[in-house]
Order: C-alpha cells, then sequence, then structure tokens
C-alpha cells in the first residue's frame, strides 16, 4: 500500500490571492453583456439603414437621377449634384493617389521603418487623419482660395475680380485631397508589405537600379493596394461635406461646372441645405431621402469593392 | 514573350526620380505645417491688431465681460448682435457637453463590442462583426446628422416629453455613431496584439478563457483601450456635421443634457459663410479652427504615442 505523500504548504507561503484562479468566474456575464454591445450596434445600424432605404426607395427613378432640381427642390431630380459629386472625385484623385502612392513608397523602400525621418512622416499622416475636417474647410479657404488663387489672380488677372481667389471645385477638389491623402498612404503601403522580397530581388539581380526596380515591379505589383486605397478616398471624399462648404459647393447652380474654377453642386452638401433650410421640410422629404439613399448607395458600393480587393490581397499574403 | 531588359542607369535621371518621390513623401508633412500657419495667421489679428485686440482679445474670449454697464458681467456669444460679443465658454461648454455625451454612449458600446470580437467570438462571429463595424464607419456624416435631425429628435423628443427637438443629448448620441468605429478598432487592435504566448502561459495556470482576458489580456492591453477612449474624444470634438445639424446650435450654458448646445465646430460651419472677409469676427472663427487644431494635435499625438508604445512593449515581451 503506497501512503499518498503529503505535502504541508507553509502558512508563510501562501500563493498570493491574485496568482490564485478561483474556479468558477467561467465569464458568461461578461460574455452577454459584451454581446449585447455588439446587438446594439448592429441594431441601430439596421434601423438607420432601414430607414434610409425605406424612405429613399420610392423616390429613385431615372427622372430622378438625370434631372436638375424645380420648384425650390420640392420636385424634380439631382443631376447636377450627382455630376458635381463624380467631378469633384475625380479631380481629387488625380491629385492625391500620386503622391500617396510615392509616399508610401518613399516609406517602404527608402527608409528603415526605425529611422527618424519615416517616424516623423508617420506622426504627421496620423495627425493628418484626425485634424477635424472643418479644420480643412477652413484651410482650404485660407491657402488655396486666399493665398493660391489670390496670388493668381493678382498675377495674371490683374483688376479683373477674382477669378481664381474665390470657391471653386479645383480647390474644393485639392482640399479634399490632403485629407484623404492618409488614406492612400496606408493602403499603398499594406499592398507593399505584400510583395515578396525575391521578386525585388530578382529585379535587381538583373541589374536594374531601384528607380526602375520601383516603377517596374514595385508599383505594379503593388495597384491593387493603390486601387483599394483610391476607392477608399473617393468614399470619404465623397461624404465630406464641412471641408467643401466654403471652399466650392453651392446650394443651387443653373449649370454645370466644367471649367476647374466654377463652383459645383454636391451631394452631402445638398443634403445638409435641403434638411436645415427648406421652408417645407415634409415636402422636400421624399427628395432629402431619395439624396441620402444616392449618396449611401455610392459610398457602400465604394466600399464593399474596396473590401473585397483588400481581403483577397490578404489571402494572397498569408499564402505567400 | 515580352524581352527583360533594362535600360542602362541614367545616374541623372535616377538622382532626379528618387529626389521626387522624397518631396513627395514629405507633403503629409508639410500639409500639417500649412495647416497650422494658415489658419493661425487668419487668427493673428486677435493678437497684433490693437482694434481686433480692443473687441475679442483673449481676455474677453476667456472671462466674464460686463457688456452693457450696470448689467451684471457674463458669458455670451453674440457676434452679429450691435454689442457683438465673443466669450468662447458657451462654445467650449457646448462641444464638451456633446462629446462627453457622445462618449458615454460610445466607450461602453465600442469596447464592449471590441472584447466580445477579440476574447468570445469565434472567427466567423467576427468576420460578421468587422464588416459592420466598417459599415458604420463608412456612414458620411452629415448622412448621421441627417438621420439625428429628422428621425431621432423626434424619437427622443417623444420618449423624454421635451419641448424642443434638437439638443445636446441628441446630437451626442449621433456623434457617438460616429466615434464606436475609432474606439473598438483600437481597443480590438491592442487586445488581438497581446502574443498568444502570454495566453497560453495564463492557460497553462488554469484559467478559464475569461479569466485569462480579466488577468491577462485586459491589463496588458489597457493603455491600448485609453488610446482608443481618447482617439474617439478628438474625433467628438471636432465632428462637424452632426452636432451642425442635430444640436439646435443654441449657444446656452446650463448642465442640462436636453437644452440645445452650440459647438466650436459648429460655430465655424454655421458663421463663417456670411462673416466679412478679414473683419474681427472671421479673425475669431479661425482662432477657433486653431484651437480645434491644436486639441485634436495633441490628443492625436498623445493617442499616437501610447499606442507606439505599448506595440513596442508587446513585442518585446515576445523576445
Amino acid at each position: 500500500m503506497i501512503e499518498p505523500i503529503k505535502i504541508d504548504r507553509p502558512p508563510d507561503r501562501q500563493i498570493p490571492r491574485e496568482l490564485v484562479f478561483r474556479p468558477k468566474s467561467s465569464g458568461v456575464v461578461p460574455r452577454g453583456l459584451t454581446l449585447a454591445a455588439v446587438l446594439i450596434i448592429v441594431v441601430i445600424l439596421a434601423i438607420i439603414l432601414g430607414n434610409i432605404f425605406i424612405g429613399g426607395v420610392g423616390t429613385i427613378n431615372w427622372k430622378f437621377l438625370t434631372h436638375p432640381p424645380e420648384q425650390g427642390m420640392e420636385a424634380g431630380g439631382i443631376f447636377p449634384a450627382i455630376f458635381g459629386t463624380v467631378a469633384l472625385v475625380i479631380l481629387m484623385v488625380i491629385a492625391v493617389v500620386p503622391v500617396g502612392v510615392l509616399t508610401a513608397v518613399f516609406l517602404h523602400e527608402y527608409t528603415s521603418p526605425t529611422s527618424r525621418v519615416t517616424r516623423l512622416i508617420r506622426v504627421a499622416i496620423n495627425n493628418l487623419a484626425g485634424v477635424p475636417s472643418i479644420v480643412f474647410g477652413l484651410f482650404g479657404l485660407g491657402f488655396f482660395i486666399g493665398f493660391v488663387g489670390g496670388a493668381f489672380d493678382s498675377i495674371f488677372y490683374r483688376g479683373e475680380g477674382p477669378v481664381w481667389g474665390q470657391p471653386a471645385i479645383i480647390w474644393a477638389a485639392l482640399t479634399l485631397a490632403l485629407l484623404t491623402l492618409p488614406v492612400v498612404i496606408v493602403s499603398t503601403e499594406e499592398a507593399l508589405r505584400t510583395i515578396p522580397s525575391e521578386i525585388k530581388d530578382a529585379s535587381y539581380a538583373l541589374g536594374a537600379t531601384r528607380l526602375q526596380t520601383i516603377a517596374r515591379v514595385i508599383i505594379p505589383q503593388a495597384l491593387p493596394g493603390v486601387f483599394t486605397g483610391s476607392i477608399l478616398a473617393v468614399s470619404r471624399g465623397a461624404g465630406e461635406v464641412a471641408p467643401i462648404m466654403f471652399t466650392g459647393a453651392a446650394y443651387y447652380l443653373p449649370y454645370l461646372p466644367t471649367r476647374l474654377n466654377d463652383q459645383f453642386m454636391e451631394l452631402g452638401y445638398h443634403i445638409y441645405v435641403m434638411a436645415t433650410q427648406s421652408p417645407d421640410i415634409e415636402a422636400t422629404k421624399p427628395i432629402l431621402y431619395g439624396t441620402v439613399l444616392v449618396l449611401l448607395l455610392l459610398t457602400f458600393m465604394l466600399n464593399f469593392v474596396a473590401i473585397m480587393i483588400r481581403s483577397r490581397m490578404r489571402k494572397k499574403r498569408v499564402n505567400a | 514573350m515580352k524581352e527583360i531588359k533594362f535600360k542602362p542607369k541614367s545616374k541623372l535621371k535616377e538622382f532626379l526620380g528618387e529626389k521626387f518621390i522624397a518631396v513627395n513623401a514629405f507633403a503629409a508633412l508639410i500639409g500639417i505645417l500649412l495647416i497650422f500657419t494658415f489658419i493661425f495667421k487668419e487668427a493673428l489679428p486677435i493678437f497684433t491688431d490693437s482694434e481686433t485686440r480692443e473687441e475679442a482679445g483673449v481676455d474677453k474670449m476667456v472671462f466674464k465681460q460686463e457688456y452693457y454697464e450696470g448689467r451684471p458681467s457674463k458669458w455670451s456669444w453674440q457676434p452679429n448682435s450691435e454689442v457683438p460679443k465673443y466669450s468662447l465658454f458657451p462654445l467650449f461648454i457646448g462641444s464638451l457637453k456633446a462629446a462627453l455625451i457622445a462618449m458615454l454612449f460610445a466607450v461602453p458600446l465600442g469596447v464592449g463590442a471590441a472584447i466580445y470580437s477579440s476574447e468570445f467570438a469565434s472567427r466567423r462571429m467576427r468576420e460578421l462583426i468587422k464588416p459592420v463595424i466598417e459599415l458604420l464607419a463608412a456612414l458620411p456624416s452629415v448622412v448621421l446628422g441627417f438621420f439625428a435631425l429628422i428621425v431621432l429628435a423626434t424619437f427622443i423628443q417623444n420618449l423624454l416629453g421635451l419641448t424642443f427637438r434638437l439638443n445636446a443629448l441628441n446630437a451626442g448620441i449621433a456623434l457617438g455613431l460616429a466615434v464606436i468605429p475609432i474606439v473598438f478598432t483600437v481597443a480590438e487592435d491592442a487586445m488581438t496584439s497581446v502574443p498568444q504566448s502570454l495566453r497560453d502561459a495564463a492557460i497553462a495556470l488554469g484559467a478559464s478563457p475569461w479569466q485569462v482576458s480579466v488577468s491577462m489580456v485586459f491589463p496588458a492591453a489597457l493603455p491600448g483601450i485609453a488610446a482608443g477612449v481618447v482617439l474617439g474624444f478628438g474625433r467628438a470634438i471636432g465632428e462637424t456635421m452632426i452636432v451642425l445639424m442635430a444640436s439646435g446650435n443654441a449657444a446656452i450654458i446650463s448642465a442640462s443634457l436636453t437644452d440645445s448646445v452650440r459647438t466650436f465646430s459648429a460655430t465655424i460651419a454655421a458663421e463663417l459663410a456670411e462673416v466679412v472677409f478679414g473683419s474681427t469676427h472671421y479673425s475669431v472663427l479661425f482662432f477657433i479652427g486653431t484651437l480645434l487644431f491644436v486639441l485634436t494635435f495633441v490628443i492625436n499625438l498623445t493617442g499616437d504615442m501610447v499606442l507606439h508604445k505599448l506595440k513596442e512593449r508587446l513585442q518585446g515581451k515576445l523576445r
């Protein structure tokens, strides 16, 4: 018969209380509570989307999308606002994508991640992403319209009154380009990280310089990320109102913007003005809901495409 | 087959190309500097111009003023009245009130959902939660403002039996919806970046999964969760369209959550379009913009630094 060995724990050497796991706390309550948080968010989102869909779906038809507003926004369509939004984001993309991509390339290919320059640029990017959108509006007014536009006018258009030193689609687009710069940089960088170093090595082994490698190997490989970043930037830019209120957006224009210094109508701004300054909100409501739904569909479709490309890219990285 | 051939190196082209890339890389940095310079430049008359200082010096914006002789002095924002009043205190209260309500609403939901996603959810569940949060983040703020103005305001009014539809509570809740994705993303990222080896160690000591979370993951990820809250607050202070549309925009100093508020950001948005270029009012609005910029800059820098330190520490523990 084997005696069980008894180990006496000396009374002064007890295991500290915080190291003893009590067997009973299984986490059912916190699990329920945190699941409730998730469900509340889902329900709120569903209510918002459902409300907007039900309110707006009856308004949207071909005429609504292709005709200008009539009778002080109480009838007609929103074509000029759609046109203005598209023109605005196209100009914005042209401005932001090259700069964003080259920044990402510089951060990823030219500097070590721990260097001071990289850290400084990274801090600037993070902070740029956190600057309030209304501050971008002030900046657009003070810098692009007042400083750059004002300088153009005083050099090229002396005595002709403001030509460039006034709200215009180009200034709104450039303001939004600065606002969406972090989006493009972050997204491109993520793509750069997925490129296997063997491909770069192969390029160098063939005698390519660093610039040639970047232009012909790295950037083409990173194109899905560049594309994702551009789409996310468009989605973000199309929804921002505060930066364009003073830099170019107009409530109502009888013509479409055709020159860079024209003002323009825009979906988000249209929503804001209709919702807050309509003399008869009940009469405007169907059009208002329809406009919100169009903006949402546009934003979500863009995001959906971006998410799809990104998840495909991530899978590629896992497999690599 | 396409022939793979590189042209011989051109030193000048190479040099110029690399410099061009480097110059571009500084765009974000230059952008930040330009933003500060040009906003502050328009606010400068408050400090340099004696006439502007007389009307809206820093002391006039901060302390109580006796606007009419014999009447008690007070804080008041009435830039268009016969005696223009530029006290920032009511706006400060407004911004703070809206942001605090937003945080009260967003932090429990955002952190709660982050805990669920990181500690309890199965992989498939997580794949469902993330797009929901991304969808919420993709909602343009003007759409949230619209929803708060048209739907939420009426709901809250009927629920609490209020006289006025637009108030701090309404704006704060809508603002909270914009803050949830930030809090969630940062907090979740902090918790999932706690190394698996630490979790394994706790499990080896006999801890249940929830005990691992409480005794191991939360303490390690706490700075990251805090950073999420701080960054969310920064967003709440700076957000414009939601408060502009949903808060009622009356500059009232009170502790009541159901009074209307006017925030810094909404003040700029509502007044800049009608103000005379270069006037005192114009300078004051740019000064408010400078304040917002500096405030959010400090908040973001703090959050950024905390996250950077946390990542370093968590990765350091692995080695």
